[in-house]
């Protein structure tokens, strides 16, 4: 078992999203994580999904989803032929803020982007390492709201989407 | 402007006969009236069968595509009409068969508020189709129809659904009908790699025991020439799954039986004693390959294939060629060497006479009193014409009629193979029968099955589809007695059935009917239904607990097929 991120390019069509995620549940995989956006073309979108899984199965997953009539084509790299990224956003209350946690926010080059009456909210941009580590740390906090993305991700060979789409 | 502007419905039925589809097997309901309304103004150019059921109209477009190798087209309305397909889109999804169906929506301003009959029918179709849509605007159904024909027999073929909202139907719109030529998701045409020829011819010519198994992908690639080639060039002995039956007309000389659970013991047993395997468009299912971990170990497989996703799905290849076998079969039969293997083919012959000692002549030619399944269909053959399409159910009755029913012909067998479908073989040997009135369609079915689509007798009653129906009557849901007998202890927990005069309902729908009970009837009777213009429903009262075998129980492996 493996982490692997998935790429998913496919025409913007109604119901795509759940064509791809029931090949996920028919064989009980659960999906880490999955982000969807419009692609640099127009009218082509593209899905990154994160899922923990054997190779073999991941090549399946790849296989069952080029598959469907609307996907123009789905690839699969191991994290370490992947540049991504993952936002978290954290909810602290004012009445916690003191020398200590600004410490944490500058060790972990968060910042502050907003300010309210009674909380102030943190991001973090990295891996999930790193926001789950900043997580654990402003549980002692009184951490009110912790929210996270999924994966964005581009791959690191020189392959673009333009040789797919003709 | 407005005098060139049709319905939706009429743009239906247009698109429908623009795709030169001949019949369609429907139902109808609220939401698909208006295709109704228009169907009343072609009835020339469009035939429809009004079959009793939904599921007895997909069956029924099942069984004209598979015989017919053309889309299969069937028409219902929304929500029950819809839900009633679902059967019939499962069974065509795992058994590649190209249907277009159609179903009737709520209008579009409904959708959403549990409408009256409104069901969510895209969402509830999406893993059992090919591809489906919902299509909301009049603009919209010419060019949805256009793009489903060609999903559905394009590449491997499948089905197709298109849900078109009843405001649709009854708007007006241009009826311009632009087939479709393809689109740029959806790759139907994969050239052939030369290297994975090379690869594989290299493979085959260094072959001691090479085997070929072929699948329904022969016969959905009309590669039947081409497979028949190949094997006489190469000498290799050729077994077929469950749908590849018919694509090798069984007295070919390298034709050495059927494969899978149920199949013939030397096919099965001698898989694992070959050292090249070729697999000819078929999936490795696992009634094919029984226990993964011990199945074809000691060979190199070649995977001929069309479907990129089969490739190391169930069995991992050594060396996969991926297209139409039509295509990969020629030439590997260039590459190949002239060969013979009288060895390795002796081997088949050894364990097939051990079979038809042990299995087949007590099956044929039985001495026991009760009639055996065997029997029946060994009488069938004497009599049945070289292209006699044989449709069968699903149980006891299906795996001995195919075992035993002489293929000679492609696209002379008509089964529920994947979905294994009880209630599939009535509607579909109506389907099959109405696609050509002049070719023999025997229906095999048994006692279980044929009570879960038998109204479909009206069908068959109202359009004189001279389907002859044969009912195996054993008083028992046969197959899964047999397994409570073989691995329940004998616990026959709800297989006995108490059944129904079949002769009377046949009468009763004015099909001729006949019952035999005694072995010296049999011929006769068989004779007579053959010959019989019209339908004909014979009942044969056969042996209560007869088994089938050769048999791979469950979880064992194609080596442990035991012949009792």
């Amino acid at each position: 078992m493996k982490r692997y991120t998935i790429f998913v390019i496919t025409e913007n069509f109604i119901g795509i999203l759940n064509r791809i995620t029931i090949i996920f549940t028919r064989r009980g995989i659960n999906i880490d994580a999955l982000t969807a956006s419009e692609s640099r073309l127009e009218g082509i979108h593209r899905i990154t999904i994160e899922v923990t899984a054997s190779e073999d199965t991941v090549i399946q997953l790849v296989n069952q989803i080029e598959k469907i009539i609307d996907v123009i084509k789905a690839f699969y790299h191991e994290d370490e032929s992947v540049v991504y990224q993952e936002i978290a956003l954290y909810k602290i209350p004012v009445s916690r803020l003191d020398g200590g946690l600004e410490k944490i926010i500058r060790q972990h080059n968060a910042k502050i982007i907003a300010a309210e009456p009674d909380f102030v909210v943190l991001e973090l941009t990295g891996h999930k390492e790193q926001t789950q580590e900043l997580l654990e740390i402003l549980k002692g906090y009184g951490l009110l709201e912790f929210a996270r993305s999924g994966r964005v991700a581009v791959a690191k060979r020189m392959l673009t989407i333009d040789s797919f789409v003709k | 402007m407005k005098d060139s502007m049709i319905r939706g419905a009429d743009i239906v039925v247009r698109s429908l006969i623009a795709e030169n589809a001949e019949i369609i097997f429907g139902y109808p309901g609220g939401a698909i009236m208006p295709v109704y309304d228009a169907l009343h103004d072609y009835h020339d150019e469009l035939r429809h069968v009004l079959t009793r059921h939904e599921q007895g109209a997909i069956h029924a477009a099942q069984g004209y595509a598979r015989v017919s190798g053309k889309v299969g087209v069937c028409l219902a309305t929304s929500g029950p009409g819809a839900t009633n397909l679902i059967t019939g889109m499962a069974d065509a999804q795992i058994d590649s068969t190209p249907l277009v169906c159609i179903t009737g929506q709520v209008a579009s301003h409904l959708l959403g508020t549990d409408a009256f009959q409104e069901t969510d029918v895209v969402g509830i179709s999406m893993p059992g189709t090919k591809w489906n849509i919902q299509v909301r605007r009049v603009e919209d159904i010419a060019p949805a129809i256009a793009k489903g024909f060609y999903i559905a027999r394009s590449g491997r073929p499948g089905p197709v659904l298109i849900d078109i909202t009843k405001d649709a139907q009854q708007d007006f719109g241009q009826f311009n009908y632009q087939p479709c030529l393809g689109f740029r998701s959806y790759r139907t045409h994969i050239p052939i790699e030369k290297t994975a020829i090379q690869e594989a011819s290299f493979l085959i010519n260094m072959a001691k025991r090479p085997y070929v198994l072929f699948g329904q992908g022969v016969v959905l690639g009309q590669a039947e020439a081409e497979l028949k080639a190949f094997l006489e060039k190469s000498g290799i002995p050729a077994a077929c799954t469950l749908l590849g039956s018919g694509a090798l007309s069984e007295d070919h000389p390298n034709y050495v039986g059927k494969l899978g659970m149920h199949g013939n013991y030397a096919p099965n047993l001698l898989t694992n004693q070959c050292d090249i395997l070729i697999a000819v468009g078929m999936r490795f299912d696992d009634r094919v390959t029984g226990d993964l971990k011990r199945y074809a170990k000691q060979a190199k497989v070649i995977h001929l294939e069309l479907d990129p996703a089969e490739i190391n799905k169930n069995v991992k290849c050594e060396v996969a060629v991926l297209g139409s076998c039509k295509d990969s079969l020629a030439l590997l039969t260039s590459a190949v060497k002239e060969n013979s293997y009288p060895e390795w083919m002796a081997k088949f012959k050894e364990l097939a006479d051990q079979e038809r000692a042990t299995v087949i002549d007590p099956d044929l030619t039985p001495t026991k009193p009760g009639l055996t399944m065997g029997e029946v269909i060994h009488q069938i053959n004497k009599y049945k014409a070289d292209d006699a399409v044989l449709v069968t159910d699903v149980g006891q009755h299906q795996m001995i009629s195919w075992r035993y029913f002489n293929y000679k012909k492609p696209r002379t067998q008509v089964t529920s193979g994947g979905l294994g479908t009880m209630g599939f073989a009535l509607p579909a040997a109506l389907g099959a029968q109405m696609y050509d009135f002049s070719r023999q369609v025997v229906c095999v079915v048994g006692d279980g099955g044929i009570q879960m689509t038998i109204q479909e007798l009206g069908t068959i009653m109202q359009t004189k589809a001279p389907v002859k129906i044969v009912l195996l009557n054993n008083n028992f849901l046969g197959m899964v007695r047999q397994w409570q007998q073989m691995f329940f202890d004998k616990r026959y927990s709800f297989t006995e059935l108490d059944n129904p005069d079949f002769i009377k309902i046949a009468e009763a729908y004015n099909i001729q009917a006949q019952k035999v009970t005694e072995r010296g009837d049999l011929q006769e009777a068989i004779e007579d239904m053959l010959i019989h213009d019209g339908p004909y429903f014979l009942e044969v009262v056969v042996e209560k607990e007869d088994n089938v075998f050769p048999m791979i129980a469950t979880g064992c492996s194609v080596e442990e097929v035991r012949l009792s």
